[in-house]
């Protein structure tokens, strides 16, 4: 019985291990992007304004997208830290937010989508 | 794919073992229900967040009309999925009518439909029926996930119980055009 306790402990040390650290998986982040896809895409403009480049960028710069006061006030530059923050609960982020999404609960989740996101960075 | 987090963040479970929602929500709630528009205009003085939550959601159907209009005269459905598009396009008509009569009763000002040039639709790529119900597909499911979102940021009770209505739909429509492309039956909890 010495199998199932050397998995159990390996099992124990992968739940512990902080996956902060751990670099996201940007072919599980386009599965998580579908969450993301009633209201964006990567290209194009639509109900949110479009991620190509998002990475990196200032929050409200897409020029001709309508975006919020709260969004416009934020003075946010999207990174990873203040990705993984907004994605984490938009609206508690940004007040007052267009966004109306309560979010990506899971922190691996949200790692896999910002790699993706950095992926399709262009 | 994903851990399903069934559970509610600490936060949310002590607001929601405190019934800590402001007295006013439940007041907007009764009054949607009850078509009291004086009371439910005073109630949504309190909450604008919901309303712009609500445009967010028109915004979104707007555009699924305008997708399912671009399939249907693409001239690439046939009979039995043309049938289905039109159907859809009539789900999301309907949505889009109650969303903007609650957007006005709350007081706010419904967001208009864009033109189809302005949706920017990738139609160059949409060369076979199976293109157009992949395209709608992939919305429907974007449109579950949305309506979902939305339910825990929406303060009104009435509003949560209306997204999750919506939810069923855009599930729904998401399922039968995954089964007129032939794709193998959803898993549990293929809604995140
Ligand atoms: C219900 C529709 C909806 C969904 C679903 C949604 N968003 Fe958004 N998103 C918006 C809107 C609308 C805005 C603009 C917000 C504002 O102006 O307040 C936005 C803004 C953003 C921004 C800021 C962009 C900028 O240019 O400053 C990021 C980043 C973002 N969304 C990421 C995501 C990701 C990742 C997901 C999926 C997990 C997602 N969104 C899901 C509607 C949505």
């Amino acid at each position: 019985m010495r199998y199932p306790k050397a998995a159990a402990v390996a099992a124990a040390t992968l739940l512990l291990t902080p996956v902060a650290l751990a670099e996201g998986d940007p072919a599980r982040g386009e599965k998580v992007y579908e969450r993301c896809e009633g209201c964006h895409s990567i290209e194009r403009d639509r109900i949110g304004p479009r991620h190509q480049g998002v990475v990196g960028r200032k929050a409200a710069s897409i020029a001709g997208f309508a975006y919020s006061p709260a969004m416009k006030a934020s003075g946010l530059t999207w990174d990873e830290a203040t990705l993984d923050r907004f994605l984490e609960g938009p609206t508690k982020l940004v007040p007052g937010t267009r966004m109306g999404f309560a979010g990506v609960p899971e922190e691996r989740d949200r790692a896999d989508l910002i790699a993706y996101l950095k992926q399709s960075g262009g | 794919m994903t851990q399903t987090n069934l559970i509610l963040p600490a936060a949310d479970r002590r607001r929601f073992l405190t019934g800590g929602t402001r007295l006013a929500l439940s007041g907007a709630a009764i009054a949607l229900l009850a078509g009291n528009d004086a009371l439910m205009r005073q109630a949504a003085a309190q909450t604008p967040d919901d309303v712009a939550i609500l445009n967010t959601a028109l915004g979104l159907e707007h555009e699924a009309i305008a997708a399912y209009e671009l399939g249907a005269k693409s001239g690439l459905l046939k009979d039995g999925t043309l049938k289905v598009a039109k159907t859809f396009m009539d789900h999301h008509k309907e949505h889009r009518d109650l969303l903007e009569s609650t957007v006005k009763k709350l007081g706010g000002t419904p967001v208009k439909a864009k033109t189809m040039a302005q949706y920017n639709f990738p139609a160059d790529k949409l060369k076979k029926a199976e293109d157009v119900l992949r395209f709608a597909a992939k919305l429907e499911k974007g449109a579950a996930s949305a309506y979902l979102g939305a339910i825990p940021v929406f303060q009104a009770p009435a509003l949560k119980t209306a997204a999750g209505r919506l939810v069923a739909d855009e599930s729904m429509h998401w399922v039968v055009l995954q089964n007129a492309l032939g794709e193998s039956l959803p898993d549990a909890l293929a809604i995140s």
